[in-house]
């Protein structure tokens, strides 16, 4: 944080002439009232998870009560719950779908984000147009005929349809890819050039290397956005066998299955929410490079 | 943009003038083979993703078709009955507008608001902007699940900490005035990209200008307006685009919500009895189209649904860029 690290000396070099002290009560009273509202709205966005965790631990009576606190505590929840539904199996199915549309995205989207952001070539701005176009178009519009295709093809019923679309150039990966790429200094691709390089070689060793915190940034979008993805595999599988089913579709019919309690649909939920909270600490300066990258340059 | 394999020619030796215009075409050839060899991957997804199911969702607009037997050409009819015969077409628009009139300024406000706070916050900065992230990640099919049982009207630890305090709850996602501010609650919750995208954009308003405002013996909230706003406008004019965008699209929570909050011990296959769930407050546009479509199998009808919700999507987008060259500033103080 060398933003807040900067204002903070700042405002300390300021601060060491002797203030009056009315100014300094003014401070102090907006510093506090600052902090608990800070903290009254933290409590707030934490209060769900903790609900959730604590609802997980109850026994089926009790996450039908007013009880709030567990008594006793009822760890074995998290063993049923895979009792209760082919977790493990839908989990296969989700990382399936997620790395396969990964790595397709990412061979696919960077060739094309490179092209338009460094070749120079007729048509380069409508095609910049288009992809900007795609990205903002709802789904919905397109699904239709795409629905009937699959299903001349035979794939509607398996996830093949949400992972082949990904292998033709994905429109928001592109253009993060694109804004990245404009960043990179003009002069070591022309060094690469005058040594020979073709642009192949330019992409592949001086680009990429260049250009990991955005493929890491695209790279785990896309992960989070398989996972999380329920429109297009409730279309194409919602209906199918249970055991073709994603994560995402699993734990929404999860309930309906066996009319199963409360207690266990919420180990499941925190379960599902689990993955992607460990993955935000293990690469938290990825996410927030990767927002930034696609707010503030957009 | 002609794109034709390069053609190899022979070099006449001897000439030299010659040989480099050949030499020069011939590179040019090469370029835009390289071109055309990068861009073929996009080049086929957009035709058959984006350009093809446009082209065919017009035509499919004007067929009755059921995805058994050939569309059959039954004209406008289609369209008739979306804008004069179909009450839930009704019901789903004005669904969809309300998301966006009321839902899309509220979370802009509440990820700027929060953006402003965590600002302010000179201690515990990571800390903060951690748990007002985090909510954002939680997959939405799970972070839904979770408020329907939170806002459970009867034993939903919400209700119970309300009647603790003497306040008798609403009935939440089991009620048609309450089921929407409910979807907006979990929005609000799941604002951290927007909110990450704001502080970013507040941290970087430089210094100095509200040094001088300050100077000018402006007080807080003129500098708000006078500074903050118009410097980090270009950000607000992205988010409410984004906003907007996904809010014509918004189908999973509630999809999810009115299926959980039914109660109905559905299967998959059958939805119809909770269809926008509680008295089809819950029935945004999405919702309807894949209903329609995909259920009932009225993919004619649904095509017409996609067709004005294409229009719609241009048309509003079109309206936010025009009226924004009035309230958005470039350059100047933004780097």
């Amino acid at each position: 944080m060398s933003t807040v690290d900067v204002s903070l000396t700042t405002q300390a070099s300021i601060a060491r002439r002797k203030l009056p002290w009315t100014v300094r009560r003014r401070r102090l009273l907006y510093g506090i009232a600052t902090y608990s509202l800070a903290i009254a709205a933290a409590l707030a966005f934490l209060l769900p998870f903790v609900f959730i965790f604590l609802t997980s631990l109850m026994t089926d009576k009790q996450s039908l009560s007013s009880h709030l606190w567990p008594s006793p505590f009822h760890w074995s929840n998290y063993i049923d719950v895979f009792r209760a539904a082919p977790l493990l199996r839908w989990t296969a199915n989700t990382l399936v779908y997620c790395g396969l549309a990964t790595l397709g995205l990412l061979l696919s989207s960077v060739p094309v984000a490179y092209a338009l952001a460094r070749l120079r070539w007729r048509g380069r701005q409508i095609a910049f147009l288009i992809v900007l176009a795609t990205m903002m178009l709802p789904q919905q519009v397109t699904v239709v005929p795409l629905y009937v295709m699959w299903s001349k093809i035979g794939l509607v019923g398996t996830l093949w349809p949400v992972i082949l679309v990904t292998w033709f150039g994905d429109a928001f990966s592109i253009f993060l890819l694109r804004q990245f790429f404009l960043t990179i200094p003009q002069e070591y691709i022309d060094a690469a050039r005058v040594d020979g390089c073709g642009e192949f070689r330019i992409l592949t060793t001086v680009v990429l290397r260049l250009a990991k915190p955005a493929i890491a940034a695209v790279t785990l979008f896309s992960v989070l956005y398989c996972f999380n993805d329920y429109f297009l595999p409730l279309l194409y599988v919602g209906q199918g066998n249970i055991n073709t089913w994603p994560v995402s579709i699993g734990l929404s019919q999860f309930r309906n299955l066996h009319q199963v309690q409360w207690n266990l649909t919420m180990a499941a939920t925190l379960l599902v929410m689990l993955p992607v909270i460990v993955i935000f600490f293990l690469a938290q300066k990825v996410f927030v490079e990767g927002i930034t990258l696609t707010g503030v340059k957009g | 943009m002609s794109l034709t394999p390069a053609i190899e020619t022979t070099v006449v030796q001897g000439l030299p003038a010659i040989d480099r215009r050949r030499a020069r075409r011939r590179a040019a050839w090469r370029r835009r083979g390289v071109v055309l060899a990068f861009l073929s991957p996009w080049l086929v997804g957009v035709t058959i993703f984006f350009g093809y199911p446009l082209l065919m969702s017009v035509y499919l607009s004007f067929t009755h078709f059921d995805n058994l037997s050939a569309p059959r050409w039954i004209g406008l009819a289609n369209y008739r009955y979306l804008f004069s015969g179909d009450q839930l077409v009704g019901q789903a628009v004005r669904n969809s507008l309300w998301l966006m009139v009321f839902a899309v300024p509220l979370y802009v406000l509440s990820a700027f608001g929060i953006a402003m706070l965590v600002a302010r916050v000179k201690h515990g900065v990571g800390f903060f902007r951690t748990v007002f992230y985090l909510p954002a990640l939680a997959p939405p099919v799970a972070a839904t699940l979770g408020f329907v049982y939170i806002l459970n009207p009867a034993t939903g630890p919400i209700n119970v900490l309300l009647s603790h305090l003497g306040i008798q709850g609403p009935l939440w996602f089991q009620s048609p005035a309450w089921s929407k501010p409910s979807l907006v609650l979990l929005g609000i919750w799941g604002v951290g990209n927007m909110f990450i995208i704001f502080l970013a954009a507040v941290l970087d308003v430089p210094k100095h200008l509200y040094e001088s405002a300050e100077l000018d013996g402006t007080g807080p909230l003129q500098r708000l307006r006078y500074v903050t706003l118009p410097t980090i406008s270009p950000v607000i004019l992205f988010s409410v685009v984004i906003a907007v965008i996904a809010a014509m699209q918004y189908f999973t929570q509630a999809y999810v919500a009115a299926n959980i909050a039914s109660g109905q011990a559905s299967q998959a296959g059958d939805v119809t009895v909770n269809l926008g769930f509680p008295q089809g407050s819950t029935l945004f546009y999405p919702v309807l189209l894949y209903n329609d479509g995909f259920r009932d199998f009225s993919m004619g009808y649904a095509s017409a649904m996609a067709v004005m919700l294409f229009i719609a999507a241009f048309g509003v987008t079109a309206i936010i860029l025009v009226n924004s060259r009035r309230w958005v500033h470039y350059g100047g103080a933004v780097k």
